[in-house]
């Protein structure tokens, strides 16, 4: 019960390494969120709106690497980055970039897979409407974008749920470093090995809070579009 | 392409149930080791440090002790100070740890019986090959960690509260330094454990203390040497304890008690003595008793 109310009161009043490991994940997040989006909306559009050979297949793939294990991830990040691997020279591993690649590569698959399914639902009508209207390919690809906006913010949020609760793969490639790579889930880890459950609840609540707030403006916005279709 | 799924499905049973049975007969060959009738209480918890465990101490003693007592031994690995903590909120029943200060707490507040200091290696400090601070040749681990914070080169500190971060924070008191994570950048407090650290200290090429067993259990894979090695400052003593019954309930006391015999046995400190000498030429522990 006085863990509790200790951790409450973290909640309230969060110490300086506390605002700087929330600093951190929301750093972490947001890049990898925006530079998963840069990647993977595109290639989803197109997935969604054209007919190719082996786009049963390509789905397929992209399905199963919407669920590829975390940890997978990381060790795949892991291996590229250390000095023994290609990516060696760079020095990249134990730091926030190596975090940011490790968590792009769990999110981008997951934000075209959604992108792709979001459009295929849409793309019908539009199609039909901009052969109607005449519209030129860009104008096509722009009345697409409006109409698909909400479901689009929808992945994105998404995406940034996904990023902000990962742990496995950012703790091997970032290394859980003190005031470098320590974010949110890594600390809940770190700390509650120690017995500071404090700080763990406190960080789990804040963690909890954020991934609630994200997931209800995304389900909001998957409502709305709904409406429309 | 279903006929190749088929066959590949019915390989991996195959090698399932053949693993399985080749299970069943080690099984079948220990209990036929087995002499001891099973205690009332088999499960004991034994809650110990990543340098123990890391090192393969355990995993070597571990089915010895089992055979010998027939004990079911769940061995759990933290750091020392997360290993103490299990003492206290009753989720272990045995610690085998090194961290001096903190064992003798855990017991002035009464979580432990006694503490029973029995077995030691020494700490040493691991570095780039071409070593940057100029380390080697130190008289002390003090003077080892004065040149690194002079030579601002980086260092790997568990940071974590274990025994091994207790002792690194000790020596940087005795070098009169107090490296700060925050605003040191080359002083990085890792969180991780031992062969964590190692493996971070070889891949940024950077000074870590480490405890001599799990260096060289993990030695293979590093891009390391041992710069400065045994010196007076640098003993690192592990010791038993046996968790106090009056704090917590539902612990396997008699399952502690038989484990601190065993492990202080004669026949099992020869055993401790000598592990380590076939497979890195050298002894990983030391005993006094």
């Amino acid at each position: 019960m006085e863990q509790f109310k200790e951790a409450i009161r973290l909640v309230f009043s969060p110490d300086k390494e506390l605002w700087q490991i929330i600093g951190v994940t929301l750093v972490m997040t947001f890049a990898s969120t925006a530079i998963s989006c840069a990647l993977g909306i595109f290639p989803g559009i197109f997935i969604g709106s054209r007919r190719f050979r082996g786009k049963k297949l390509l789905m397929k793939i992209l399905y199963t690497f919407m669920g590829l294990p975390p940890v997978v991830a990381g060790l795949v990040v892991f291996l590229l980055l250390s000095n023994r691997g290609p990516l060696g020279s760079l020095h990249l591993l134990f730091s926030v970039e190596a975090m940011v690649i490790a968590q792009c590569v769990l999110i981008v698959p997951i934000i075209t897979g959604l992108t792709a399914s979001a459009v295929a639902l849409k793309y019908p009508v539009i199609a039909e409407t901009s052969k109607g209207l005449r519209l030129s390919g860009w104008k096509q690809l722009l009345l697409l974008l409006s109409e698909c906006r909400g479901a689009l913010i929808s992945v994105a949020l998404t995406g940034f749920g996904r990023a902000i609760s990962e742990v496995g793969a950012v703790n091997l490639v970032g290394g859980n470093i003190r005031f470098k790579t320590r974010v949110m889930t890594t600390s809940i880890m770190f700390e509650t090995g120690m017995g500071n459950f404090e700080l763990a609840i406190a960080l789990g609540i804040l963690l909890l809070t954020i991934a609630f707030a994200v997931n209800f403006i995304a389900s909001t916005f998957r409502r709305e579009t709904d409406d429309y279709a | 392409m279903k006929k190749i799924l088929c066959t590949a499905l019915c390989l991996l049973f195959a090698l399932g149930a053949f693993a399985g049975c080749a299970q069943d007969t080690g099984a079948t060959t220990t209990a036929a080791v087995t002499t001891a009738a099973p205690p009332a209480n088999p499960v004991l918890r034994c809650s110990t440090t990543t340098s123990v465990n890391d090192s393969g101490l355990m995993g070597y003693l571990e089915p010895l002790f089992e055979a010998a007592t027939g004990y079911d031994l769940q061995i759990t690995s933290n750091g020392s100070g997360a290993a103490i903590e299990l003492g206290r909120t009753g989720d272990t029943d045995v610690l085998l740890v090194h961290a001096k200060s903190s064992e003798e707490e855990f017991v002035a507040e009464g979580f432990g019986v006694e503490r029973i200091p029995f077995m030691y290696n020494f700490f040493v400090i691991a570095g780039p090959k071409d070593d940057p601070a100029k380390v080697a040749g130190s008289a002390t681990a003090a003077d080892a960690l004065k040149k690194i914070a002079e030579s601002k080169s980086t260092f790997i500190s568990r940071g974590d509260d274990s025994g091994t971060h207790k002792a690194e924070l000790k020596i940087w008191d005795a070098a009169g330094i107090a490296p700060d994570a925050g605003k040191d950048t080359w002083y990085i407090s890792s969180g991780a454990k031992m062969g964590a650290c190692l493996e971070m200290a070889s891949q940024k090429q950077g000074y870590v203390l480490t405890d001599k067993a799990t260096y060289l259990a993990y030695q293979g894979g590093l891009d390391l040497n041992i710069v400065l090695g045994e010196s007076d400052d640098m003993k690192n003593t592990y010791s038993l304890i046996a968790c106090d019954p009056d704090k917590n309930t539902g612990l396997n006391t008699e399952g502690a008690q038989a484990f601190i015999d065993w492990m202080t046995s004669d026949a099992t400190i020869a055993l401790i003595a000598e592990y380590g000498k076939t497979e890195y030429g050298e002894a990983l522990f030391f005993t006094d008793m």
